[in-house]
């Protein structure tokens, strides 16, 4: 209850900052979505040179699009780590966060939501329902509550990793490329692992599980059925790398010494 | 005073140098790059013989020396900037004695110096290990290689610098910043080869800046463009180095006159 009063006092902090800066939102709404744009131009691009990609057909690359897009705009809004290093050890915010008495993750997250990005969920949803319907899909009993419970196992691989990853900088100060980078690779895992070599697979699957927030869980509503058990495993993948990201976190957090002034 | 501008990118060499282990991590991710490129392609082209005039083996060479060349010419000049702009010590920066911009471009360039060596180097050799990439024998391909691949530099680090100096007119340019970097990524042709594109498409992006930074150079390297296209090519990116200068000389002088602090 103390959290989701927290959480409306930034929203509402969030709006105040953002009617200053009126222009920017909408900068960043479309950057956001010619982001998404550059990844399904590929898509289009693709299938202008071939009929299938590893044995899927253009509506279902796109689809597989579409639900890719949902998670990732809900993880952006809420988890956004951007720039942590800079932000919070090079110049010691980070000290600030820990004398407060919430819990330090949860601030550093609150203190960074991004509404804008929840616009591509929306697009995605748009984009599995024309998908969807142009491959004729069936709208079963279990669609919308195994696409909330995907969706936010999903996010909850996506915030094990960056979380992770951003824990990393509590041991070395220097702003690390990984994050950017990270931010191509997970756009692999929309389309079919089977296409890559067996290390790729595996990589994507069991190591940074991209493939998790995309092509397995967007399987299942596709009835891929050799993909199914995989879509299955979503949510115990999504609590397994969560519980990584929480303890790298706290593990970084009690070795954080303080680098600012 | 020449030699103070040597600094900069000594100095910027040896800090980068100082924190060179997060580098290693680099070498690896833009393998993965790389490789999940490599067998996307590989899918597309199936049994196919070539797309858009790429062959399969040129394809796969044409990824690993595009990403490899990014490995040595991307740099964040356009957020140092902002941020410069942003908590006002571009203000002191703008009284002392050199050119702004040019320490910018200088310390761009002692940022590439290392990721060439650190970054792009191994990077290479892991790649063409990996990957069936074919390499040209001749040393006047090389060196045709480095020359542009600089020019690639020149120009990514204006367009960072023109995105950087946008904070002075719109305040907040983080979202300028991102479109920045996706459009770079997806016009220049790291992604998908212009040819690929819908003519429309690709007619527009001839006449843009972005091919020159990693289309016409990787062409040239995977044996597309030869000949007096070779030159053709110097020409389109001394073309746009020279023509880039324009804004920027501009837009320096006109952010001298708006500038204004916020907070600081």
């Amino acid at each position: 209850m103390y959290y989701l009063g927290l959480l409306i006092e930034y929203l509402k902090n969030y709006m105040k900052t953002r009617l200053t800066y009126r222009a920017d939102f909408w900068v960043e709404v479309i950057s956001d979505l010619l982001f998404q744009a550059t990844n399904f131009i590929f898509i289009l691009v693709i299938f202008m040179h071939t009929d299938s990609l590893g044995g899927w057909n253009q509506n279902e690359v796109v689809f597989v699009y579409g639900f890719f897009m949902v998670p990732f705009g809900v993880f952006s809004c809420f988890v956004n780590m951007w720039g942590f290093s800079e932000r919070y050890i090079v110049k010691g915010e980070m000290d600030r966060v820990l004398t407060r008495p919430a819990h330090n993750l949860f601030q550093i997250f609150l203190e960074n939501v991004d509404p804008p990005s929840l616009v591509g969920s929306f697009i995605g949803l748009i984009v599995m329902a024309i998908s969807g319907s142009n491959l004729g899909l069936p709208f079963e009993w279990w669609t919308l509550p195994m696409l909330i419970l995907l969706t936010l196992s999903a996010v909850a691989i996506y915030t094990g990793i960056y979380t992770t990853l951003t824990s990393l900088s509590f041991y070395s100060d220097a702003p690390t490329g990984i994050l950017p980078l990270m931010y191509n690779i997970q756009t692999y895992g929309r389309y079919p692992v089977t296409i890559y070599n067996r290390a790729i697979q595996v990589l994507l699957t069991w190591i940074i599980p991209f493939a998790f927030v995309g092509i397995y869980p967007a399987a299942l509503f596709l009835h891929r059925d050799e993909m199914r058990t995989m879509a299955l495993l979503t949510p115990l993948v999504g609590v397994v790398f969560l519980s990584i990201g929480l303890m790298a976190w706290s593990f970084g957090v009690k070795q954080y010494k303080g680098a600012g002034s | 005073m020449l030699g103070a501008y040597f600094d900069f990118i000594r100095i910027r060499f040896l800090t980068m140098l100082a924190y060179r282990v997060n580098y290693y991590s680099g070498i690896l991710i833009y393998t993965l790059n790389i490789g999940v490129n490599y067998f996307t392609w590989k899918a597309i082209y199936g049994n196919g013989e070539s797309l858009g005039g790429f062959t399969g083996a040129q394809m796969t060479t044409y990824v690993a020396v595009s990403w490899m060349a990014r490995a040595f010419y991307f740099n964040n000049l356009d957020r140092e900037i902002s941020t410069d702009i942003r908590d006002g010590s571009i203000a002191i920066q703008f009284i002392r004695p050199y050119n702004y911009v040019l320490v910018k471009m200088m310390q761009g360039l002692g940022e590439g110096l290392f990721r060439f060596m650190m970054l792009m180097i191994p990077g290479m050799v892991i790649a063409v290990l990996l990957f069936p990439v074919q390499l040209p024998a001749e040393p006047s391909a090389w060196a045709g290689f480095l020359v542009m691949l600089f020019f690639s530099f020149l120009i990514s680090s204006q367009i960072n610098i023109i995105t950087g100096l946008s904070a002075f007119f719109v305040e907040n340019n983080e979202g300028m910043m991102r479109m920045k970097r996706v459009v770079v990524d997806l016009f220049s042709g790291l992604i998908v080869p212009i040819t690929l594109f819908p003519d429309w498409l690709s007619s527009v992006l001839k006449v843009l800046p972005f091919q020159a930074i990693t289309y016409l150079p990787g062409s040239v390297f995977t044996g597309r463009v030869q000949g007096v296209g070779i030159w053709n090519v110097l020409g389109i990116q001394v073309f746009w180095f020279l023509l880039l200068l324009i804004p920027i000389v501009w837009i320096n002088h006109a952010a001298r006159k708006r500038l204004f602090v916020q907070g600081g």
